[in-house]
């Protein structure tokens, strides 16, 4: 049961196949067999179970959507009213969310059934799940290796199949770069396509929630039930959602490729390149054109993030004061102790670097030369992509120089760790949408392509990833000892 | 460009961040080392580049001036660390 597509297993349910609640208790099951990859934070045993009788209730009386029924997971940085929402934070460690975020409700409202909350970086700060307070997630294809970040629990769940599928969030490659690590289908929509609402900020001009699947159909599944605006957050886009699904078996005849000349230049690994350039020979074979382009402000791209992200981050985490809710230090002598050392005792080391670099680059005397400067690079940044996309439909490239690396191997060098991000980061500061597919395995391990396209084509997208994963089978190999 | 222990301090005062003395050195080198790849921005002209604060560039929505917000001032104050008599517990501010 575990294998089967989210189509597939909707269809399932739907023919009495088999109920929620077997396929829940298989997955339940899975999670506790698989502990060693420490993917989830929090296992939701008894909501999953109810939330499965209730779904088959539904199915029985007619009333199911595609996703009633279906055991998903969420990533710890979504609210769960009743269930802790911790963030990968100690700040966050015993915090029981008031709400749900919408995205929680819309799948709630699907019928969908939460398996639990999904280890990240402490709040979505790091590219290899190492950050995180509740300890390192393994990589299923490799359990002395990284899953990536911040979405990695997610990212080794889906993978492992630990969970039909996952919900992940992409600030500077979140959602793509755990994908491509672990060798799944990961779709960063447009910013402002899926609701922030109850989603928390890390950088709110990037942040951007999205699915984590095993297959492009899945993510159109998926992104269907996430997508829409939302009242409740002031930058969700009230722009109509299409049928994901409609347009997944267009042909890609004369499809227009580009491929940047600078994704593909020194720092990416040679056999990673290879592999990238038989994924693009199958685009050619199956009618797409393939046009070399050129994006020259995307070397800014590390620059300006690590400026504007900070700087966001900073400020997003000022709520965090020991009054309202989160951790408190002990016995503090006055106001100014309260903050100082209720913050220093929860945040981790990679928060606070962030949080000073943001604080230093908004001070006084120096928000000219950074914070601006960086506002003015991600401009025309943004002016690239748009520039390229006015020629071709679709920006093909890498998303990380090379496969996922050793747990503890980068993190001692953060500017080494920053410099991984080199991909998928400038996607974030221009907002367009993105994903990574699977594309083939070096040394076993897998690579992923990064496609990205113009604003709001999300079904376009998932077009061009679901023709790719007709004519390979990439999308479906699974790690050894998780079949 | 390179950040002092002085400058370090100076920032996680502004910040209200408690750091560990023996992390400060660290914390100096890793910032210095993220100014330097910072300085990199200055290589390009900008001067006549409008800031880009959002992907949308679009304006702030308005909302109908109604109350549409219950209060949930229990259920907020039941995750505080901290109340009492349905206030926010802090040390004495004014002696």
């Amino acid at each position: 049961m575990h294998n089967k597509t989210l189509a597939e297993l909707s269809l399932g349910l739907q023919a009495k196949t088999f109920s929620s609640v077997e396929l829940t208790q298989c997955f339940l099951d899975r999670i506790n067999q698989h502990q060693q990859l420490n993917a989830y934070i929090t296992v939701t045993t008894e909501l999953a179970m109810a939330q499965a009788k209730a779904a088959d209730q539904r199915i029985a009386n007619g009333t199911a959507d595609l996703l009633t029924g279906i055991p998903i997971a969420q990533k710890d940085i979504f609210c769960t009213q009743g269930v802790v929402t911790t963030c990968g934070s100690k700040m966050l460690a015993n915090f029981s969310a008031p709400y749900n975020a919408t995205v929680v409700d819309k799948f709630n409202l699907a019928g969908a059934v939460m398996l639990g909350k999904l280890n990240m970086d402490e709040f979505a700060m790091g590219s290899s799940n190492e950050t995180s307070y509740f300890g390192a997630v393994r990589n299923p294809w490799n359990i002395n290796s990284v899953p990536g970040g911040s979405s990695g629990g997610s990212a080794a769940a889906v993978s492992a199949r630990l969970a039909a599928s996952a919900t992940g969030t992409d600030t500077g490659g979140s959602i793509r770069q755990p994908a491509a690590l672990c060798g799944i289908t990961g779709l960063k929509p447009t910013y402002g396509r899926v609701s922030r609402y109850g989603m928390i900020a890390y950088a709110s001009s990037l942040d951007q929630g999205g699915p984590m699947t095993r297959s492009a159909e899945d993510a159109a599944i998926m992104l269907q039930a996430m997508a829409g605006f939302d009242e409740k957050d002031s930058t969700s886009v009230d722009v109509p959602v299409p049928d994901y699904r409609a347009n997944l078996n267009k042909s890609l005849v004369g499809l227009k490729i580009g491929l940047p000349k600078e994704f593909f230049g020194e720092g990416l690994d040679e056999n990673v390149a290879a592999t990238l350039v038989t994924a693009i020979d199958e685009y050619r074979r199956l009618g797409a054109e393939i046009i070399d382009i050129s994006m020259p402000n995307l070397k800014l791209a590390i620059p300006a993030y690590y400026v504007i992200a900070p700087a966001e981050c900073s400020a997003n985490l000022s709520r965090f004061d020991g009054v309202r809710y989160g951790y408190r230090c002990d016995n503090p002598t006055d106001l100014t102790d309260l903050y100082t050392r209720s913050r220093g005792e929860a945040f981790g080391k990679e928060v606070k670097r962030r949080i000073l670099m943001g604080t230093y680059a908004l001070s006084t005397g120096y928000y000219d030369a950074y914070y601006l400067k960086a506002q003015k690079i991600r401009r025309l940044i943004s002016e690239d992509f748009k520039a390229a996309l006015a020629s071709v439909d679709v920006i093909m490239g890498p998303v990380t120089p090379s496969t996922a690396f050793g747990i503890g191997e980068k993190m001692d060098d953060p500017i080494a760790m920053y410099l991984s991000d080199i991909y998928t980061i400038a996607i974030n500061l221009a907002g367009v949408p993105a994903m990574s597919i699977p594309a083939g395995f070096v040394a076993g391990m897998p690579v992923g392509l990064q496609l990205i396209g113009d604003y709001f084509s999300e079904d376009r997208l998932l077009n061009i990833a679901h023709q790719y994963q007709q004519v390979t089978d990439w999308h479906n190999f699974i790690p050894t000892g998780f079949e | 460009m390179s950040l002092t222990a002085d400058e370090v301090n100076k920032i996680a005062h502004l910040a209200r961040l408690g750091i560990d003395k023996q992390d400060v050195a660290a914390y100096a080198n890793d910032l210095s080392g993220m100014l330097d790849l910072m300085t990199r921005m200055s290589e390009v002209n900008t001067d006549d580049v409008e800031p880009m604060a959002h992907p949308m560039d679009q304006a702030q929505r308005l909302r109908v001036d109604k109350v549409t917000e219950l209060n949930h001032r229990e259920a907020f104050q039941e995750i505080a660390p901290q109340v009492e008599a349905g206030l926010y517990l802090v040390p004495k501010v004014i002696e």
